[in-house]
């Protein structure tokens, strides 16, 4: 078996007496897509930045490509490309330039940066933003330069810090087609995002993480049939009246979840189970039957919802 | 040490840790031959950073380079130097006001140029766009940051200063032939003074106007009392100590004697070279400390 090019071992970051990760372990295969899924607070930004060799572990092992971030940062972070969470594209300098300045840090000859950088303005779809300035760009467009950035010393892994969270939903989609055309490419990807569709349409595996600790480990797929039913139910009765209807709800479906808006029945088959609820005589005003989700699954191992 | 069975992969197989330590792997031999370069030359792709940044504003490089030497020995040197040299019998020490002001004009330009470079692009780097963070999330080390920071400094310094010296040789304000190490001299008291202001910039996390408070407490009170434009004894006993403590009163003397051969003691030159390169050097390493702090949070 090849060696994974990311191995964490009990990792573990404490800032005082607060454990920000309180011991992850996860192997990343090459070529693999992973990603770390949770809620705002988590650790999963901690853990990003341990694996970028910009924070040091406070215990644990961690191995990137086969060496220790305490001792080789500048060479594992060398064969990085880092997408961070808040855009920190150089706002003093044109687009092209930034691709330009970037790839120089890596020691790259001036011919070979100049190359690429017209590559990945392509990839990015910023062809003929070159000579634009940074603040011209929309969000999404930053967030492309900011991934073309991340590319120009061609990376062993990619490490994407919730990488579309406050795009709108067309630049979102935007972003995932080019991610997804980087994973066609082998290239090894590892995200954090608190979007479940994000993690299931990137991630072929991923760990979901909560209060510093892993929750669980698995393809989306895999978690969403360890975790939760094939289909969800879900039915609003009014904020006032979901408390009350949820106990004669009891024991529909495989398990009954209840928030603050509506009430969710996991079930294999919804549109069987909301015959039943309507013969019992309840009378939802809305319905709606859907797949399983991760956000499910979240739901389910911590009680809370990923987005509150 | 962990077991390294406990992975949540369970029967995944770990390599042996002590290949890790001699990074055997093809992974790990090629990231090392990539970090190669940036390790040693890192410094000076920041600075090439900067020298990209000063290009947006070359414009006002250039005015100020070659308009501010203009005016302030024409004005000092020469306007002000009538009255002057008829009322405080300079002459006397064989040099005019022109003369004996230009090296303080010089060094004080280089104080202003290096208060520019090193307090808003320091804070900018760090919190308003923060580009240090994003070369350090490539293989760039904080200390070479801030290396970078300072070659790009002082080849902006000595540019500067030489154009002003240029000025000065045209004014006839240089009459030593030791003169070209004023150049030197006033580059190293923009850096004495820079890499300190540089060292508090990068502890600024919340800007509340510090900075211009900097310039208008510090930086404006030396230029005035640091024996500029008259010599420190001038002073009353109680300011003179702002004269010692005062990096542009080294160099500004120190200058001065290399300009037009000032009538020092030899131990007072070794004072201030001494007094200078201890900032600067001092300045420099707390910035690289703060820089490693606040960088690897």
């Amino acid at each position: 078996m090849p060696q994974p090019v990311i191995s964490a071992v009990d990792l573990v970051k404490r800032y005082g007496d607060v454990a920000a990760v309180d011991g992850l372990s996860f192997e990343v295969a090459a070529g693999e897509s992973f990603g770390l899924l949770g809620p705002n607070g988590a650790g999963k930004s901690t853990t990003m930045r341990m694996i970028g060799a910009v924070s040091t572990r406070t215990g644990g092992e961690l191995s990137i490509l086969g060496l220790d971030p305490d001792r080789n940062g500048p060479d594992i972070r060398s064969q990085l490309g880092v997408v961070p969470q808040a855009d920190n594209l150089d706002t003093e300098l044109r687009v092209r330039e930034n691709l330009l300045v970037y790839g120089r840090y890596f020691g790259l000859p001036r011919k070979v940066v100049a190359e690429r950088a017209d590559e990945l303005l392509a990839f990015a779809q910023l062809e003929d933003k070159g000579d634009a300035k940074v603040d011209a760009l929309s969000g999404g467009m930053k967030r492309r330069l900011t991934i073309a950035r991340g590319l120009i010393n061609d990376p062993r892994i990619l490490l994407l810090d919730e990488p579309t969270t406050g795009l709108d939903p067309q630049a979102r989609h935007i972003l995932w087609d080019r991610l997804f055309r980087l994973k066609e490419q082998g290239k090894t990807l590892v995200l954090t995002t608190h979007y479940m569709d994000e993690a299931e349409q990137l991630c072929d595996r991923l760990i979901v993480v909560d209060h510093g600790r892993i929750m669980a480990e698995g393809t989306p797929a895999e978690l969403i049939r360890r975790y939760s039913s094939r289909e969800v139910l879900e039915l609003r009765f009014g904020s006032d009246r979901n408390e009350e209807v949820a106990r004669a709800l009891e024991g529909s479906g495989d398990r009954v979840e209840v928030l603050p808006d509506r009430i969710l029945v996991y079930t294999a088959d919804g549109e069987a189970e909301l015959e039943r609820i309507v013969d019992a005589g309840l009378h939802p005003r809305t319905s709606l039957v859907r797949r399983s989700s991760l956000e499910d699954v979240f739901l389910r191992l911590t009680g809370r919802s990923l987005i509150e | 040490m962990s077991d390294p069975r406990r992975s949540s992969r369970g029967g995944a197989a770990y390599r042996d840790p002590v290949v890790t330590e001699n990074a055997a792997t093809d992974d790990a031999r090629q990231a090392l031959a990539a970090g190669a370069r940036p390790r040693r030359f890192g410094a000076w792709y920041v600075a090439e950073h900067r020298f990209r940044v000063m290009r947006s504003y070359g414009q006002t490089i250039l005015v100020t380079g070659f308009g501010e030497p203009l005016i302030y020995l024409y004005a000092m040197g020469v306007g002000l130097a009538t009255l002057v040299d008829q009322n405080l019998g300079l002459e006397a020490q064989g040099v005019g006001y022109l003369v004996y002001v230009a090296p303080a004009l010089l060094c004080s330009a280089a104080l202003t140029t290096a208060t520019i470079e090193f307090s808003y692009p320091v804070l900018l780097g760090y919190k308003w766009n923060p580009t240090f963070s994003g070369m350090h999330a490539g293989p760039i080390s904080p200390g070479q940051i801030v290396d970078g920071l300072v070659i790009s400094v002082v080849v902006r310094l000595a540019a500067t200063v030489a154009i002003y010296f240029g000025f000065m040789l045209l004014f006839g304000a240089v009459p030593s032939p030791t003169g070209w190490l004023a150049i030197v001299i006033a580059t190293l008291t923009g850096m004495a003074f820079g890499t300190l202001l540089m060292a508090y910039a990068s502890t600024i996390r919340d800007d509340t106007g510090q900075l211009a408070m900097v310039e208008r407490l510090i930086v404006l009170p030396l230029t005035l009392f640091s024996g500029t434009f008259f010599p420190l004894s001038e002073l009353p006993w109680f300011l003179q100590w702002i004269g010692w403590i005062s990096p542009l009163w080294h160099g500004t003397e120190l200058a001065r004697v290399a300009t037009f051969g000032y009538p020092e003691p030899i131990w007072l030159s070794v004072v201030h070279v001494v007094v200078l390169v201890t900032m600067a050097v001092a300045g420099w390493a707390w910035s690289r400390r703060i820089a490693a702090r606040r960088l690897a949070s």
